[in-house]
Parts: structure tokens; sequence; C-alpha cells
């Protein structure tokens, strides 16, 4: 019998694997259920819900002091940005505008969490490839940014930082000259990280023309974030509805057509010398004035619904509250950028190899918590 | 576009559309179900609205009254919106699916079943996405008991 004769006779049959939700490329409890033919995906179907705690239910019975704490349990890796979105929220209902201090503060902070949300996702990303040492490389260089975060706010990851109001206190006086310390240092190592993975052939080999997005679908399945914009899709909330102190800095949106995984890869490590510019425009400037304006001990916002949209590391993350005027409100969304951004994983995935949904996953730096709420 | 202009475009869509911007910063518009689909698809191909970008779509209970609200934003003309759509029926709430016009409805219309029961007519499938299959009631509506989980002050 030849080879092509023995081909002919062998039968396949689609079947179907769980990838998850104990997989290392997920990176939390993420299953999803493949249909696959040989190593062909034919279909995934995400099964959610392992680390769902209903966030939004709890918000309907605590004050709006208490809904800040629970959200920095959703994008652990933006939680600084996920506080100023639900404050952003509750100081619109109230119609407080808080002074320049907390908005430049807010906006630098804001971006060393974009940076070592980054950092994280570019040693990972580098791990599910195969590639070891970008982990060890990024961690060294987050763990400034964590160290300043303790001294300032108390805490590295989920930091409770913001106040409706405000900031819970002022910033910690070796603040401004350890971000300068840090953002010197950094400048010299993003040249690094290019040199060890963004130049290294097999990376390229792995990731370009892998997971192409479209710029149509990505608007109509609502993607956003760096996902997006590596689709040339301008979804930066940042630029598109400023808050906080983003419409007087200077900074470009980093747009890619290409769509692929490497081209996502791209617009965050563009992003991360974006921040570096953000920071440097505001560090040397940070107004005086007050960190928290007066509020009243029980916050009751006035019947209506506030909307809010900020931009974390991940995408747009939305904030609805519905209020009827009580201390607590009567409901409140959280439109979180890791949900949308999965539906699109299965579109992008058909007949595709699994290693490169590898790649195409650690392109779209899930965080689950994200996803579930 | 300003929202009176929006208003006026968007009244021409249906009929018995209710429009207000009381205690919202956008103009809501409130369709009757049998319209949503209609209404819907109008908004994202009228060459004046493009609302092709649905990036809140939240699941909602009003007491009586379930439903959904969907914030919408033309990328193109940068305009929002917000549409909402009511369901009086807490039995057997159904809904059109909006999937095939934003297909991010997908996913979001998977969970606002999961957690208000809504069901959506043509959904490619629709099924629990955060619950177990045999998940009896559902948890985000005012009505629901949970005592061994919930914590009611």
């Amino acid at each position: 019998m030849t080879d092509q004769q023995a081909q002919n006779k062998i039968k396949t049959e689609e079947y179907f694997i769980n990838m998850g939700p104990q997989h290392p490329a997920a990176h939390g409890v993420l299953r999803l259920i493949l249909t696959i033919d040989g190593e062909i995906i034919k279909n995934v179907e995400p099964d959610l819900g392992y680390i769902h705690r209903s966030i939004e239910k709890m918000c309907e019975r605590d004050s709006y002091q208490q809904i800040v704490h629970l959200t920095d349990r959703m994008d652990y890796l933006s939680s600084h940005i996920n506080n100023e979105a639900v404050c952003l929220t509750v100081e619109k209902g109230l119609e407080i505008e808080v002074s320049d201090r907390v908005k430049v503060i807010r906006t630098i902070i804001d971006e060393l969490t974009r940076i070592a949300s980054h950092c994280l996702w570019w040693g990972v990303m580098g791990m599910d490839l195969g590639a070891l040492t970008t982990y060890f490389y990024a961690f060294r260089d987050r763990e400034m940014i964590n160290d300043i975060f303790e001294e300032t706010c108390g805490a590295r990851l989920t930091m409770n930082y913001n106040v409706p109001g405000g900031l819970m206190f002022d910033i910690h006086p070796n603040f401004v000259k350890r971000t300068k310390d840090f953002i010197a240092h950094f400048k010299t190592k993003i040249p690094e990280y290019n040199l060890l993975l963004t130049d290294n052939v097999i990376f390229h080999k792995r990731t370009k023309g892998v997971g192409i997005l479209t710029r149509e679908d990505a608007i109509s399945f609502g993607v956003s974030g760096p996902v997006a914009r590596g689709s040339g899709f301008s979804s930066d909330v940042r630029k598109h509805h400023p808050y906080s102190a983003y419409d007087r800095v200077d900074f470009k949106e980093i747009l890619f057509t290409e769509g692929d995984t490497f081209a996502r890869y791209q617009v965050r490590m563009m992003e991360l010398w974006e921040s570096v510019s953000i920071i440097e425009q505001l560090i040397d400037n940070i107004p005086e004035g007050e960190t928290k304006a007066a509020t009243k001990a029980v916050i009751k916002l006035p019947k209506g619904e506030f909307y809010q949209r900020v931009e974390t590391a991940r995408g747009e993350l939305g904030v609805y509250i519905n209020s009827t005027g009580n201390k607590n409100p009567y409901r409140v969304k959280f439109r979180s950028p890791g949900f949308s951004n999965l539906s699109i994983l299965n579109h992008i995935s058909k007949d595709v190899l699994i290693a490169d949904l590898v790649a195409t996953m650690a392109s779209f730096d899930f965080v689950i918590p994200d996803i579930d709420r | 576009m300003t929202n009176e202009d929006l208003q006026n475009i968007i009244t021409g869509l249906g009929t018995d559309l209710e429009f207000t911007t009381e205690a919202s910063e956008f103009l809501n518009v409130i369709v009757p179900k049998e319209q949503l689909h209609h209404i819907c698809s109008q908004l994202k191909s009228h060459p004046e609205l493009k609302f092709d970008y649905a990036f809140c779509i939240t699941g909602m209970d009003w007491v009586p009254a379930l439903g959904v609200i969907y914030h919408l934003e033309s990328t193109e003309l940068r305009h929002q919106i917000v549409v909402k759509v009511m369901v009086d029926d807490r039995e057997n709430p159904t809904l059109d699916s909006v999937h095939d016009i934003w297909q991010t409805a997908d996913f979001h219309e998977l969970e606002i079943f999961d957690f208000f029961g809504i069901k959506f007519n043509n959904h490619p499938k629709l099924r629990r996405i955060f619950l177990t299959p045999e998940w009896e009631g559902f948890p985000l509506r005012k009505d629901y008991v949970d005592e061994a989980n919930m914590i009611i002050k």
C-alpha cells in the first residue's frame, strides 16, 4: 500500500476536548470546549462562571463607597482604573468636580497601572509561546511599579486608592522621585524587550498572520482596547471621551491595520512608550489642591441613570448605575472589556491549529475575573 | 449630531417611540418590543445614524417589567444613544435577538438570559453561559431568593 492509499483509508472524526478550566495558557479558570479535527479547531465554545462572584448583585446591597472595593477584583491588573470608573460615575451623579490635583494623580497612576499590566502581559505572552526569559525581565520591572503603589496606596495589586470625590489620601513624598526613577529605568528596558522578543524570528513565525481579526468584525463584536486597535478600530476612550487629565496631555492612539497577533503585540509595546510620555508630561506639574472633595458619609445618588466609560489596559470598561435615590444603587452593570473580547474568539479561531489558538489568546490578554465578574 | 436631530430622524423609523433625556446624559429611546429588531437594524443602516458599535447591553428588572438597555455609538459619526425595550411577561419573557445586527449581542444576550431569564428569538444557541444548566431561577431578578448565599441588609 502506498502512503497515498493508506491516507485515503484513514477515517477522521471530529471530537471535543476541554481546554481548561485549569489550562496554563488561560491564566485563570477559563474553560473552552474545543471541537477539533486532528489538530485543527472547528469550534470554540467558552463555558464561563468558574470564578463568577456576582459583583453586580452584590453592588445592589452595598453603599457606593463599598462598591469601589469590589471592582478591583474584576480586572485585578487594572484595579486603579476600575476604581476610578466607579468613582467617576458616582461623581457624575453627585455633580462633584474633583480638583486638578486629583485628576493628575489619577491619570499618572492609571498609566503606571497600564505599564504594569502590559509588562505582565508581555512576560506571559513570551511564556505562552515558549520563551520563559521574558517573564523574569517583565516582572523585575513591574515590581518597581508595585513598590511605588505600595508606598503610596498601601497595597500592591488591589489598591483602593480612589474614593468618590477624590483620593483616599495624598501621594507619598517619595512618589514623584520614585516614579521618575522608574521612568528613566524603564525607558532603557523597552528596547531590551524588543531585542529579546519583538525581533525574534521564531516569535514572528508564531504570530504573524495568526488569528486575523478584521476591523468590521472588531466593531460588530464590540471588541475594544489594544485588540481593536490592532485591527485599525480607533476605540481609545481616552481619546474619544476623555476623562480625568487625558484632555490635557499629548499622546498618540496606536493603530495597526494587520489585525493579526503580531499587530496586537505591537500595539501594546508602543502603548508602553505613550504611557511613559503621558507620565513624563504630568509628573513635574502635579498641581496643588485638595485631595478629596467633601462628600456626605452616606452617599445617595439622585434618581437617574449614570454611565461612565474608561480605558483599562484591556479595553473599554463601562459602568452603568441606575439609582432610585437610595443609598444603594438599584442596578449596576459593568461592561467589561474581557467579556466582549472573548466573544470574538470562536469567530477567528476556525480552522487554525490549537497552538495558534494559544498564541491568539495570549495576544488578547484575558483576565478571567474580568470576564466572569 | 445633537439629541434633537437624532430624535427627529429616529421618530420617522417607527411608531409609538418614546423619547426622554431626563436623568440621563444620553437620548433614551423606548421602543415597543414588536419593533425592536426593525428599529435596531434601521439605527445601524441609516446613513445619518450608523450606530455600528453596541458598547453596552444591560439586562434590567424594573419590577414588574423586565427589559434590556442598549448603549449604542457610531464609530464614524461619534454620537451615542440608549435604546430601551421592556417586556411585561415575567413567566415567559421573550424579545427578538439583535445578534445579527451587532454580533456582540450574542454573548450579552446569553448573560441576560442567564441572569434575567429573558429568552431571545432567533438566538443561535441560547444556553446558561455562567451558571450550571440545572440552576433554578434567575439571580439578578429582584424577586430572586437564595437564603443560603445572599445576605440581605
